[in-house]
């Protein structure tokens, strides 16, 4: 079942003298929906590209089912691609666009006509097949783009960040739909796009990417929950870096000194050394907020609310300036939960919960960079 | 105010359409002299078509125009595809070049071309007219396919590509119907330019091959026979005519 489908190795990319892509090497199973993830400039479109066969690696070589297609022309590759804006034909009826791909084929006209059907259907587009691009709204042009490129019965569908031009609600209605066409017809799905709670709902697989190099490769949930480095962490979701400083190794277990509090950690993957500091990750969903005469946890007081609907995101200041992110789902048993600004509370998250990373040479953010990078992702 | 406004506009329209509209009426008048109303005739239009030189003039013009246009939209196409499509070395000079013939006056442009056309030994009449008709039309072509490629999305030769087009179907299914709208627009801009040219082609006209402006030209220089004002009327309705047909074709290819 988990055949590969397509594989690149060593493949590296320079436009201008910028390096867009560093040796990278990737092997994509037959079937499964991979996703690219990475911020803008970090090589995942190049890739796509690549795979496509509109860009041409300067080195490394590409392979589908073990037949080297590195200089193949994209017209004879057996992948289709849903783009960006969907690059509709403009002067194309819904019908010939669908159609576009068989007729290259030269297939013959009765097989045509069933198999565009088919597509439209399985888009719920049946009605439409006589309309112009432009008189389709943006979901429907999405859906078109998505026929077009399926009625061919690629190998492999590639998406470049096809959603991105939708609307919230439209965006997730047509995730759950990628989610069943992939299902239904068991294509493999490489999906491009640069937001992380769409890769986390939709993958099988999450491929991290930041300046043309694999950060990190894994389910979603690998990716959440045990992000390989400090850049994946705060590219998925959001994220508590506390400072902690090994003062104890015995056996599997650790201490680590956090705010103060003497923490019983088992001992990560990576070496660790007594004194060692280290990146104690939380995130906001794993930290308990506590009433302020609690014996337990760092004292600290609440600086801002936001009212979530399903949950209560806060953000609490430590003594020491440092702020913590927490996420709270509403507690049935007391409808009236919440906080005001300038509460005092106590802040604890339960032992095991916790993921430890390695310092790095890049260090956290400040909280104004990261409101800045957040902006930028909005 | 809003009364100043509307005569204003009045006034305006009235000083574009009066000239026109006299021109129409007296190519009806019976009188000889331009100025007294003889009563509703087409003797003009009559004498006009009895004039076989003129006639004979009318059909030179028409074939150069459309050759011309034809001639200039389909190298304007390609130079437009080539400046919007490659990088290569001197595209920017290449680019510039363009506006160079556009912008210099045409009496300089009609100079070096008789000049050149002299130094070749090339006789003087239709090739020569259409040599120099093709050269002041096609930076008018290139531009105006050019500004529809900008708006061009990259995209779709790709998409066309990716469905298994080779890069000439590609241009053949895609590209091509495409940019028709401004291939369409480019030949009309290059057939009207051509029609109405004077100084050019006062140059590098031969007796051989005599056009309907040089015609017209050399016979008002004269006296102003009112056969001319049926003519310009018969040229009014066929500008019209190319208009209304450029709309169409503009409103149908957005559909």
């Amino acid at each position: 079942m988990t055949e590969t489908l397509l594989s690149l190795s060593g493949i590296s990319k320079q436009f201008d003298d910028k390096t867009v892509l560093d040796e990278l090497s990737l092997t994509i199973d037959d079937g499964e929906f991979i996703t690219l993830l990475g911020p803008s400039g970090c090589g995942k479109t190049t890739l796509l590209r690549m795979m496509a066969g509109f860009e041409l690696p300067d080195q490394g070589t590409v392979t589908l089912s073990g037949v080297d297609i590195t200089q193949t022309p994209p017209e004879k590759r057996p992948l289709n691609t849903v783009f960006q804006n969907y690059a509709l034909f403009p002067h194309m009826s819904v019908f010939d666009n669908v159609a576009y791909g068989l007729k290259m084929e030269k297939r013959p006209k009765a097989e045509i006509q069933e198999r565009v059907e088919e597509a439209l259907a399985m888009v719920q587009l049946e009605d439409f097949a006589k309309r112009k691009p432009h008189q389709l709204s943006g979901g429907q042009q999405q859906r078109v783009a998505i026929a077009r490129a399926v009625v061919k019965r690629p190998k492999m569908l590639l998406l470049d960040e096809p959603l991105s031009a939708l609307d919230y609600k439209l965006r997730r209605t047509m995730q759950v739909e990628l989610k069943r066409l992939q299902r239904e017809l068991g294509i493999t799905f490489v999906f491009v796009t640069h937001d992380q709670e769409e890769a986390l709902s939709m993958s099988d697989r999450i491929v991290v990417l930041k300046d043309g190099r694999i950060q990190q490769l894994g389910t979603p949930r690998e990716v959440y929950e045990r992000p390989a480095n400090v850049f994946t962490a705060r590219f998925v979701g959001q994220t508590n870096f506390f400072p902690g400083r090994v003062t104890k190794i015995e056996g599997e277990r650790i201490s680590v000194d956090v705010f103060g509090l003497n923490r019983d950690l088992s001992k990560p993957s990576f070496r660790v050394a007594l004194n060692q500091s280290l990146h104690v990750l939380l995130r906001p969903e794993d930290i308990r907020v506590l009433a302020p005469d609690d014996t337990e946890g760092v004292a600290g007081k609440i600086v801002e609310r936001n009212y979530k609907g399903s949950t209560l995101d806060s953000v609490i200041e430590l003594e020491d300036g440092s702020h913590v992110m927490a996420s709270e789902f509403f507690d049935e048993d007391d409808p009236a939960f919440d906080y005001s600004i300038g509460e005092r509370v106590r802040v604890s998250w339960v032992d095991g919960w916790e993921w430890l990373l390695a310092e790095e040479g890049d260090e956290p953010l400040t909280d104004e960079e990261e409101l800045a990078a957040d902006d930028a992702e909005h | 105010m809003r009364w100043l406004s509307r005569s204003y506009l009045a006034l305006v329209y009235l000083l574009l359409y009066v000239p026109i509209v006299v021109l129409i009426v007296f190519s009806f008048n019976d009188s000889r002299t331009g100025f007294n109303w003889g009563g509703f005739s087409l003797r003009w239009y009559e004498s006009l078509f009895n004039n076989h030189a003129m006639v004979q003039a009318m059909w030179n013009s028409l074939w150069l125009a459309l050759t011309a246009a034809t001639v200039s939209t389909c190298i304007g196409a390609l130079t437009a595809l080539a400046l919007h499509r490659y990088r290569f070395r001197g595209k920017k000079v290449l680019n510039g070049m363009l506006f160079v013939v556009m912008m210099s006056p045409e009496i300089v442009l009609a100079i070096s071309l008789l000049g050149l056309f002299l130094l070749l030994g090339l006789k003087l009449g239709y090739v020569s007219l259409l040599l120099a008709h093709v050269t002041f039309c096609l930076p008018f072509v290139v531009i105006t396919v050019m500004a529809r490629l900008s708006g061009f999305d990259e995209r779709l030769p790709e998409a066309a590509r990716d469905l298994g087009a080779s890069d000439f179907t590609m241009t053949r299914t895609v590209l091509i119907p495409v940019i028709m709208p401004a291939l369409m627009a480019g030949w009309l801009l290059g057939f009207t330019l051509s029609m109405d040219d004077v100084v050019v082609s006062t140059f590098v006209s031969g007796p051989s091959y005599e056009i309907l402006p040089l015609r017209i030209y050399s016979m008002v220089r004269v006296g102003l026979k009112p056969e001319v004002n049926a003519l310009g009327t018969l040229l009014l309705v066929f500008s019209l005519v190319m208009l209304m047909l450029s709309q169409w074709i503009l409103s149908r290819s957005k559909q």
